[in-house]
């Protein structure tokens, strides 16, 4: 079953995304999860992918994902199931000074 | 005079300062702004010069940055230069250090991270691997973080023993490898722990910065959190060296080469007190391998002044007479050109400023 995903990034990840803010993606794999959509982007931006998790795969700390609106840290975090059609939204947080 | 350059570390990016005098200078930046850029290389055994910078964005996480043409493209490995492996359950939050190796290992680069690791790179600082055996070592589980963090901020690599190389963190002290990182060792003895009950443990010491002569690779100058301290025979041993300071606590510590530099330091009045004493901005210099201490500020605030140098914010050049730099974490820079007898502001209302580094560019 192929699960269709949009991936929307904040124009400052555009430059590491191949200039885009939007990707559409495929994943051939049942129940889908944040960190499988992650992990199939790697191999194609991984720079991206690196902005948004740590290399022991927690998401970072001031990015913020939501998932058809619906914030993934009050879900399951990255192990939040995607729906087919699903809209990942990726933002960043207010931080800093 | 070559041209001079500055490479100022800053909370918000990476400033690059130009001067052919070093009266006189031109500035540009931020690069990669928003990254706080705690750790900078300017790595003059290549040609050209490679620049490496460690930076860390609030948002994005830590990254490393090179440049071969001094600042105007730079590159980043995709998949992260630094990076702890899997079964380390570990991640990279700070890039604390960034050192070349000796002249004879023109690939070697070593970094110091947070939380306490050593990484070394073989391709000149464009991806680096973790140092297995450091932080497998049984003494980790008692480092713990100082006030910054549980950072690895030091590593000195000797310049003709290439299999000898000492690093210091916050805390946790000095260790030295005498076998390319085979074994480790604490090194610190006649280093008090000011803040533990056994104040003569063999580790656990709060070492602000460690700094190795260029003409006699078995002296070094220690920084610790309260007080100064000098070794004669590579680490093996300490002892105090405060003669002629106004207060033993500081981060700043450097030394201008050859056989006329000197020793310098930022006292700060104490662990409760971090501000310059008395209001001074004062710059305090060594000529004789720290047995004794004296002024050397002129032209720096005699009062009013009551900001910090943070612990790599006090750097100098391979010129003659040597230069001799300090940045604030109000954004200034200040520099002598003549081997740190007179200062003046190079730059002022940069964001704080972490770390800078000079180099006298072919």
């Amino acid at each position: 079953m192929t699960v269709r995903v949009t991936l929307e990034l904040p124009s400052v990840l555009a430059d590491v995304a191949g200039g885009r803010r939007t990707l559409a993606v495929e994943m051939d794999r049942p129940e889908p999860t944040v960190a499988d959509l992650f992990d199939l982007v790697a191999g194609v931006h991984p720079q991206l992918v690196r902005r948004l998790r740590t290399e022991s795969g927690q998401l970072r700390r001031h990015v913020n994902v939501y998932t058809d609106g619906a914030d993934v840290r009050g879900a399951d975090g990255t192990a939040t199931v995607l729906g087919p059609n699903a809209v990942v939204l990726v933002l960043p947080s207010v931080a800093g000074g | 005079m070559t041209q001079v350059m500055l490479a100022v570390g800053t909370k918000k990016g990476l400033f690059l300062g130009w001067s052919t005098d070093r009266d006189t200078w031109e500035w540009e930046g931020p690069h990669h702004s928003m990254a706080a850029v705690a750790a900078v290389a300017i790595d003059t055994r290549r040609s050209p010069v490679r620049l490496i910078v460690g930076g860390r964005n609030e948002h994005w996480g830590p990254a490393v940055f090179t440049s071969d043409d001094r600042g105007r493209t730079w590159a980043e490995e995709p998949g992260g230069s630094m990076v702890f492996p899997a079964e380390a359950g570990a991640d990279v939050e700070q890039i604390w250090q960034l050192q070349p190796g000796p002249a004879t290992r023109p690939d070697e680069v070593w970094a110091g991270v947070e939380p306490s690791a050593l990484f070394r790179s073989e391709d000149g600082g464009r991806s680096f691997a973790l140092v297995q055996s450091l932080w497998d070592h049984p003494h980790r589980p008692d480092w713990r973080p100082g006030a910054g963090g549980q950072c690895l901020h030091t590593v000195l690599p000797h310049p003709t023993s290439p299999s000898r190389v000492m690093v210091a963190m916050s805390t946790g002290g000095v260790y030295v490898t005498e076998d390319a990182g085979a074994n480790w060792n604490p090194s610190n003895r006649g280093v008090p722990i000011p803040f533990l009950p056994d104040q003569e443990a063999e580790y656990g010491q709060c070492v602000h910065k460690v700094v190795r002569d260029t003409e006699d690779p078995e002296l070094l100058m220690l920084q610790n959190h309260g007080g100064v301290y000098r070794s004669e025979d590579g680490g093996a041993t300490w002892q105090e060296a405060v003669e002629g300071l106004p207060a033993v606590f500081g981060f700043g510590l450097t030394r201008t080469p050859g056989p006329d530099g000197a020793f310098f330091l930022f006292p700060l009045s104490a662990d409760m007190s971090r501000f310059p004493v008395d209001g001074r901005a004062g710059v305090y210099r060594s000529v004789d391998g720290g047995r004794a201490w004296s002024d050397s500020s002129t032209g720096l605030p005699d009062s009013g002044f009551h900001t910090i140098v943070l612990r790599d914010a006090l750097t100098t050049d391979a010129a003659d007479p040597a230069g001799v730099y300090l940045g604030t974490r109000s954004g200034e820079v200040w520099g002598s050109s003549d081997g740190g007898t007179s200062w003046n502001q190079l730059v002022s209302h940069l964001p704080d400023v972490l770390c800078v580094r000079a180099a006298v560019l072919p």
